[in-house]
């Protein structure tokens, strides 16, 4: 097949869905690339680049339209470009079919297919085409290089010879992807960092890349994110008040806010209000990833930097991941490339679109002549339902104490119950068995108390050479051989009593002689550094 | 040597034991605690054999010399990797010698029981006793009484002897591969155990009761049968409880023998050995979250629902992968199994560690309680290859520090790191402790290919996404690795 990445037409847009490397990759599936000349320019990779990797380069976006059956791109189509799609063309790139009907009817119209990377659904096996995700981790580090370049001040705490600078506190709202790669950044930057989301379980992964988790103390039963697809859900309008509540108080301390909270399909909530904008200190800066939807921040202007009256610097844009274009580009077209390998499953460049796949029939949008979304939901959960975790109840001192008295008291009726038992026990051999037995008897008990106190602590790396040892010790059964061998000449059928023995004694020297030997072997071996 | 002098002798070396084992509790203090034992063994010995009424010291010196010879050429040749199999064949050689010992009181106690009956009757020693010395001379003494309990003890001798017999030499086959590992069955299961054991205490009754040799033989073979058949029906991942089983029932054949000849040293050593193979067992047993009685009777039990659907797919490595991945980390924690053994990987693994930690990087490695086939296998593996063993860490010192480690590497296990023991209430391991290498940032399986554990059981910790598969011959494996990082 033919696969061709055209220019981006929007403005301003940076990225390109195809590199040099993943066209080598997609040459391997058994596919021939094409270029739009000058497509990869802003992402810096050159015509010669492609060239080199064995890639065509076309002069204009109809000559690539006309001349590839696969068009891969970054960017919804315009109606524009969606006109140029022609029956049995597919076209592979973001676009958002929940917003875009019209779009959607146009494309159904030109009978090509299209796959939208925007819904390739969140299961494991789909990771790798998670474009949403790769885009997503970008926007959170620029986001917080943005505010850095905004800030004033450094990132990480020194003491220095012309003064104390005290770290910056940064606050992320919205832990998925984009949020966590912000919590990485900024603590590799050395901010001490907060982190807040809405569902409890991401509480673990916060604290993993180093940030604090800002604990809201509020009753409810939060919505379990896996029954979302692991994306957050709308919450109460209480819990609402109560996580605003919390900003609040946070506000006047933190010099950087970076919002990353979206619920599919609904407009950004509003989490950063007016009024916490004016509680925070001059020269902080907020970063609104949620711009698109309309900012999780109040005071938040798409596409645009703003400085409010308190000189509070909000930034919301909207095109972080394009002004990293070469790390976003070649992120994106490797995910496409990963498409690109499921659709080609022989690598003959043969394309199979197989709609009983889950990923496949989830991105793919139209598909001949009919628009083939919403889909159905994939037959695989994309995250195991969390089990309910129960709370170990916080003890009081005394209720420990208590558990403590109690658990000696149990523990000294089982073992005087066991005294007792024992005594009452050999009592009753006692009485029965002969006094020889008994002395017998008393010291083999003896013995094996000893065996149980003196086995508790040998080292759990020892028991190996604790298991040949006992081996080679057990060996001791040859003293009975050895008792035994003298009865050879005054019994009849000694003969037998002799031979018997005789083999016991050669088999038991084996055991004790070898068990010996491979223990202090294996001791030998145990060394310090 | 009188008899006050060879007691004397026995305290002795009766201490001596125990400072043997109880010294056991620290590296450094076991080498000490080896001679304690070996000392304690040649004054047993010495102290017997110069003893009243002992007899041909040409056989007896011939057997210890021809037996040492033989212990002495095994123990210096046997591979390391090889000791599990080694130690259970040894323990195969204390259950023979217990089942002679014990037809051999059998013989000298037939023989002299005129003398014993003629001693009940008239209350003298008649004339024959005279002739008797040393083991026969304290059978014939015996009253009416007493005979009756040396006939249950050597019966009861001989019963663990041949079941620790057999039993041994089952589980030395299915350690050195030559009988299939798995859990087997015959038809009827422990039903055939159990009437094989009840028949044995009906040939009990009919040997107390005067019933001839035959009752003890068939009870033998009985015996053996019950050893091979329960030893057949534990497999895989239990096989480290059935040695240490073996090593306390050899203990307690001892003890029952020392029982049936009236002497103190073999039933206290019996009685160490016994109680410290027990409680190993125990301590397995309890590391595995298994109760002892379920392992004994073999087969995993308790499975009450269908297990967790595992989804996502393994995403396989190459060593490339795997190098520069441990070239960006810091932390390094190595958690070897079975597969390490078997692929005697240990030498490249220590090699491996040397030079990372030449580099700078904190390389551990996590041992867990049931990895390998014997208990504390890991430990004397990776002692061969000489690493360090400060840095060769349990399950407890190590879990929690699996968060902040870079990479783990897994050479070889599977059941120990599989997390449905935590997630799944309906894995047949559930609820058994693991190590939590997922918790880590990285994780690199190291396995010949997509197959189980021992136990059969999915793992759902190859499927993570923070788990890479490096599919290879662990030996071939860890080769490359290090052409690689040099």
């Amino acid at each position: 097949m033919k696969i061709g990445a055209p220019s981006e037409v929007f403005e301003g847009e940076a990225r390109v869905a195809m590199t040099p490397d993943s066209a080598l990759q997609l040459q391997k599936l058994g596919h021939e690339c094409f270029i739009q000349t000058g497509a990869g320019q802003k992402a810096g990779f050159a015509d010669t680049a492609y060239e080199a990797a064995g890639v065509t380069v076309l002069g204009s976006a109809d000559e690539l339209f006309s001349a590839v059956d696969f068009i891969v791109k970054v960017r919804p189509p315009t109606m524009d470009e969606t006109a140029k799609l022609t029956s049995g063309q597919t076209l592979i790139s973001f676009f958002y079919p929940a917003q875009n009907d019209a779009l959607m009817a146009q494309a159904k119209d030109t009978g090509a297919t299209v796959i939208a990377m925007d819904m390739v659904p969140r299961i494991s096996r789909a990771q790798k085409m998670d474009a949403l995700s790769s885009m997503a981790n970008i926007a959170g580090y620029r986001a917080v290089m943005e505010a850095g370049n905004n800030f004033g001040r450094f990132f990480t705490g020194q003491v220095t010879a012309a003064g104390k600078v005290p770290p910056a506190k940064v606050l992320v709202v919205g832990a998925g992807v984009a949020g966590l790669a912000a919590i990485g950044a900024s603590t590799s930057l050395g901010a001490i960092t907060y982190a807040f989301d809405v569902r409890p379980e991401v509480a673990e992964q916060i604290e993993s890349m180093g940030a604090e988790f800002v604990y809201l103390d509020f009753e409810e039963a939060q919505t379990d994110g896996a029954a979302t697809g692991g994306y957050a859900a709308p919450s109460s309008p209480e819990f609402r008040e109560a996580q605003l509540k919390k900003f609040r108080e946070l506000a006047p301390d933190v010099d950087i806010v970076i919002t990353t909270a979206l619920i599919p399909g609904r407009d950004a909530p509003i989490l950063w209000t007016k009024d916490m904008v004016e509680l925070m200190k001059r020269g902080s800066v907020v970063v609104d990833l949620a711009a698109e939807r309309g900012g999780n921040c109040e005071l938040t202007v798409k596409d645009e930097k703003v400085v409010s009256d308190n000189g509070v610097t909000i930034i919301g844009y909207t095109d972080f991941p394009s002004r990293m274009a070469q790390q976003s580009s070649s992120l994106y077209s490797t995910n496409i490339r990963h498409m690109m390998h499921d659709l080609t499953p022989g690598k003959d460049g043969v394309i199979n679109h197989n709609m009983e796949d889950d990923v496949i029939r989830g991105a793919t949008v139209v598909h001949a002549n009919e628009i083939t979304f919403p889909p159905p939901p994939p037959k695989v959960k994309a995250i195991a339902a969390q089990k309910p975790k129960e709370k170990a109840k916080e003890l009081t001192p005394e209720e420990k104490k208590a558990a403590e008295v109690a658990a000696f008291k149990s523990q000294t009726k089982t073992q005087v119950g066991l005294l007792l038992g024992g005594t009452v026990l050999l009592l009753l051999v006692g009485s029965v068995a002969p006094a020889s037995f008994m002395a017998h008897f008393v010291v083999f008990v003896l013995a094996c108390f000893v065996g149980f106190q003196v086995i508790w602590n040998v080292s759990h790396s020892l028991h190996t050479p604790l298991m040949a040892v006992t081996n080679a010790v057990s060996g001791i059964i040859i003293l009975g051989s050895l008792l035994q061998i003298g009865a050879g000449s005054q019994v009849t059928g000694g003969w037998l009593v002799v031979l018997l023995s005789f083999v016991s004694i050669l088999i038991a020297s084996i055991n004790i002689v070898g068990g010996f030997l491979v223990t202090r072997r294996m001791l030998a071996m145990f060394q310090k550094s | 040597m009188d008899i006050a002098l060879i007691s004397a002798a026995y305290i002795a070396s009766a201490i001596l034991f125990i400072l043997c084992l109880g010294g056991l509790s620290g590296q450094e203090s076991a080498k000490r605690a080896v001679w304690y034992g070996i000392a304690g063994m040649a004054l047993a010995v010495v102290a017997t054999v110069f003893g009243e009424g002992i007899g041909f010291y040409w056989l007896i010196g011939l057997g210890i010399i021809a037996g040492s010879v033989l212990g002495w050429y095994l123990a210096k040749t046997v591979e390391m990797t090889s000791m599990p199999q080694l130690v259970a064949a040894l323990h195969s050689f204390v259950g023979l010698a217990a089942v002679f010992i014990g037809i051999n009181t059998h013989i000298v106690l037939s023989s002299v029981m005129p003398i014993i009956v003629e001693h009940a009757q008239t209350g003298a020693l008649p004339a024959a006793y005279d002739a008797l010395s040393g083991f026969a001379a304290i059978v014939a003494h015996k009253t009416m009484a007493e005979v009756a309990i040396l006939k249950v003890e050597t019966f009861l001798g001989v019963f663990i002897g041949a079941v620790t017999f057999t039993g041994s030499i089952i589980a030395f086959g299915k350690l050195a591969g030559k009988v299939d590992g798995k859990a087997s069955k015959l038809p009827g299961g422990h039903m055939l155990n159990a009437s094989a054991a009840i028949v044995s205490l009906i040939l009990l009754v009919m040997y107390m009761n005067g019933a001839g040799v035959w009752t003890l033989l068939l009870m033998s073979l009985l015996a053996f049968f019950i050893g091979y058949h329960l030893i057949m029906g534990i497999g895989g991942a239990d096989m480290p409880v059935v040695v240490s089983m073996l090593n306390s029932y050899s203990g307690w054949a001892a003890s029952a023998i020392g029982f049936s000849l009236g002497n103190d040293l073999l039933i206290v050593t019996g009685a160490l050995v016994g109680s410290s193979g027990a409680i190993l067992s125990y301590i397995m047993c309890k590391a595995m979250n298994r109760s002892f009685v379920s392992v004994i009777l073999g087969g995993f039990g308790g499975t009450t629902g269908p297990a967790m659907e595992v989804e996502g797919e393994q995403i396989a490595i190459d060593a490339g992968g795997v190098a520069e991945a441990l070239k960006d980390a810091d932390s390094v924690v190595i958690v070897p199994g079975y597969g390490m053994a078997v692929a005697q990987a240990q030498q490249a693994v220590s090699e491996l560690t040397t030079l990372l930690r030449k580099e700078g990087k904190n390389v551990r490695f996590a041992i867990h309680p049931v990895a390998g086939r014997l208990p504390g296998h890991m430990n004397v593996l990776l002692a061969e290859a000489k690493v360090p063993y400060d840095i060769v860490l349990e399950m407890d010192e190590i879990n929690d520090d699996f968060p902040q480690t870079d990479v783990v590497i897994v050479i070889g296990s599977n059941d120990i790191v599989n997390p449905a023991a935590q997630d799944d209430p309906n894995s047949p391991i559930a609820g058994m402790p693991v190590l939590e290498v997922w918790k880590a940032k990285q994780v690199f399986v190291s396995k010949r290919g997509q197959g189980t554990g021992y136990s059969g059981i999915e793992n759902p910790l190859f499927f993570k996404e923070n788990t890479r598969m490096y599919y290879g011959d662990a030996k071939q494996s860890m080769g490359e690795l290090l052409t690689l990082l040099r």
